[in-house]
């Protein structure tokens, strides 16, 4: 379902981003379009979630241009920085939830931020938030510190989700949850991108994540990265990629999505 | 981007409703519709049909606000019948239906906005207090328990900790312990000659400075800066520990957090705060010195002349106190980080806390030694 022709929704060029002396990417090139789920994997230190937080802004390049939603995000204003925060949603890797607000109350933060709304309906929309992401009734009036770690990134979800934003950047979002826990995760983002046509644009070390909800990868390798769809680079010569595709846990991965492909007779591998 | 209006138009046909809806059903129109939905006159026990067909735009917020109608319609016996729905947003609207409803929280009004509630209130912080006042009597003994088996055993003392913290707690506080003191001399001798002369007492200007500083004001505000800096820097550490989960992971190391953490700030700050205080009343009494002469003309051998006419005994009293403050601001502040839970905000939370509970015990210890030594008539 992700359009490859049109114009991409977040497109990087010659990104350069370094830490005191240390170049994290050089020349980075890296388009992303409407539609699609790309998973970013990479080495630990790759800098997979430098990259992320780079093109939503809280880390500043050494050169280099990001455009996402057709704005130059490093050039422009703070009124249009504005508009484009509405239209993303971003999950941090533990959650990021405001620690001294329930999380209903947390869900309602962007929306009181940017729309004038009664209480009540502010509420009741933090109410069926909470339950499309999955959560159990009663969790809207807990605080994040009484939460597991599962239900702590459903809540961040729910949060980034606010809005009603096409954009959605996941960092790990399956990272530290059991694998049903993951298994369900993967299958909510799965069914909201179905859903409500969002872009997804996800750091993972998962590798069934990988293979279960990702139409394209990008890999971070020698401080650029490659772009492909997973049988694309499945064959790269690369030797990090290789091994990490091919080691053994890569290929247990593979396997069952093979049993998985074979059992359904769909293509879940694009998508669909 | 003007979102174009959102419009819901109600119908008669015959033996049926027809609800029209056209238009972005967005979160940015949400809060519009939501009013015209809620002024909307719900029929009772009929046929009502929702004629979808003129949404152009539909996000989760939109569709759920359908759903809530639909809900809200068939809770009133009426049939309900969505027509016309694009079918690209078909999925939307199964999503939500199988997310189920969830009941809206409510943030209830806090209770002690009625006056029970604020007797209760009252009677709430009362009782906190008491079973606070307990756990830091607990806490306490623990320490002490812990200590004395640490001087039984002194080679388990971790001198390189207590080195560190006497360095952070001593050595880098004595800037602003000597400034601060400094200060407090000049202004004591400045208003202390400034009163004292109308009736010709100025002479004891230099008495009034050395006694205040000996006794009270050296060593108290050294364990108010100390208290201030750091009593807070041991809740803050240890609370943060809590959060990291570091504490746990000496207990199944097999450390005891009291003899690794808090021993060590105790000696530490055992050490450091009466030698901030010898040098505060230095500072203090050089400051007073320095404004007796400017003010009144009296020189090096008249001040130290002067100076031991108060009684010998004012220097020991305010040093014998600095130990127990010692004790007051590393306990306090250790006990608190310890009260830590979960959160960052917990931390912060509890700072604030361990400095103004370390600032009261010491102002309240210190007005008990005073009665204490003026029974003594010392």
């Amino acid at each position: 379902m992700a359009d490859y022709s049109g114009e991409p929704i977040i497109r990087v060029r010659g990104l350069v981003t370094r830490f005191g002396v240390d170049i994290i990417h050089d020349g980075l090139d890296l388009d992303v379009f409407r539609g699609e789920v790309l998973g970013v994997v990479g080495a630990s230190g790759s800098g997979k979630s430098v990259l992320l937080r780079t093109i939503i802004g809280l880390n500043r390049p050494i050169a280099g241009r990001i455009e996402i939603l057709g704005k130059e995000i490093l050039t422009n204003g703070d009124m249009d920085r504005r508009e484009i925060e509405q239209r993303w949603g971003v999950l941090f890797q533990n959650g990021a939830l405001f620690s001294s607000l329930t999380v209903a109350q947390n869900i309602e933060v962007p929306l009181k931020e940017y729309f004038a709304m009664p209480p009540r309906l502010m509420d009741e929309i933090a109410a069926f938030k909470i339950g499309i992401v999955g959560l159990p009734e009663g969790t809207g009036e807990k605080y994040p510190a009484q939460l597991s770690g599962g239900m702590r990134k459903r809540s961040g979800l729910a949060r980034a989700l606010a809005l009603d934003p096409e954009i959605v950047f996941l960092d790990e979002p399956t990272a530290g949850l059991d694998p049903i826990a993951a298994g369900d995760f993967d299958a909510l983002i799965r069914d909201l991108r179905s859903s409500l046509g969002l872009t997804v644009f996800m750091v993972t070390h998962d590798l069934d994540t990988l293979f279960a909800i990702c139409d394209r990868v990008a890999i971070l390798v020698d401080k650029k990265i490659r772009v492909g769809s997973l049988e694309e680079m499945l064959q790269d010569e690369h030797p990090w990629i290789q091994s990490y595709f091919h080691g053994p846990r890569g290929r247990a991965a593979l396997l069952s999505e093979a049993e998985h492909l074979a059992r359904s007779g769909t293509a879940v591998i694009s998508g669909v | 981007m003007a979102p174009v209006a959102a419009t819901l138009v109600a119908s008669q046909a015959p033996g049926s409703l027809v609800l029209s809806a056209a238009g972005e059903w967005l979160v940015t129109t949400a809060a519009d519709l939501d009013q015209e939905l809620r002024a909307l006159r719900m029929p009772t026990g009929t046929r009502v049909t929702l004629d979808l067909s003129g949404i152009d735009r539909l996000d989760t917020t939109g569709a759920w606000l359908l759903l809530r109608t639909e809900h809200d319609l068939m809770d009133r016996g009426n049939a309900v019948e969505m027509r016309n729905l694009r079918p690209n947003f078909e999925p939307l609207i199964e999503q939500l239906r199988a997310a189920g409803k969830i009941t809206p929280v409510r943030h209830p009004r806090p209770a002690h906005h009625t006056i029970a509630g604020f007797i209760g209130r009252i009677g709430e912080i009362s009782l906190g207090l008491f079973a606070r006042a307990y756990s830091i009597l607990g806490f306490f003994g623990i320490a002490s328990a812990t200590a004395l088996r640490l001087i039984l055993h002194p080679r388990r003392l971790r001198m390189t900790a207590v080195v560190a913290q006497m360095e952070q707690t001593g050595v880098n506080a004595l800037p602003i312990v000597g400034l601060l003191t400094f200060l407090i001399g000049v202004v004591i001798a400045f208003q202390g000659a400034d009163y004292l002369r109308p009736y010709g007492l100025e002479n004891y200007t230099v008495p009034l400075t050395g006694a205040s500083i000996f006794r009270e004001l050296g060593v108290l505000l050294t364990a108010i800066i100390l208290a201030g800096r750091s009593g807070s820097a041991f809740t803050a550490q240890i609370g943060t520990m809590r959060v990291n989960e570091e504490i746990d992971a000496m207990l199944t190391i097999g450390l005891d957090p009291v003899e690794v953490l808090v021993l060590p700030r105790l000696f530490a700050l055992l050490v450091t705060l009466p030698m901030l205080a010898l040098c505060a009343n230095f500072m203090g009494i050089f400051g007073g010195g320095l404004m007796a002469w400017a003010e009144l003309g009296i020189g090096i051998p008249e001040f130290l002349k002067q100076l031991s006419t108060i009684a010998p005994w004012s220097f020991w009293i305010g040093m014998i106190k600095s130990p127990f403050f010692a004790i007051i601001i590393a306990l306090i502040g250790c006990y608190e980080g310890f009260q830590v839970t979960g959160s960052a905000e917990s931390v912060g939370r509890l700072t604030t806390l361990s400095v103004v509970e370390a600032i009261f015990l010491v102002i309240v210890t210190d007005a008990g030694f005073s009665i204490f030594f003026s029974a003594l008539e010392i």
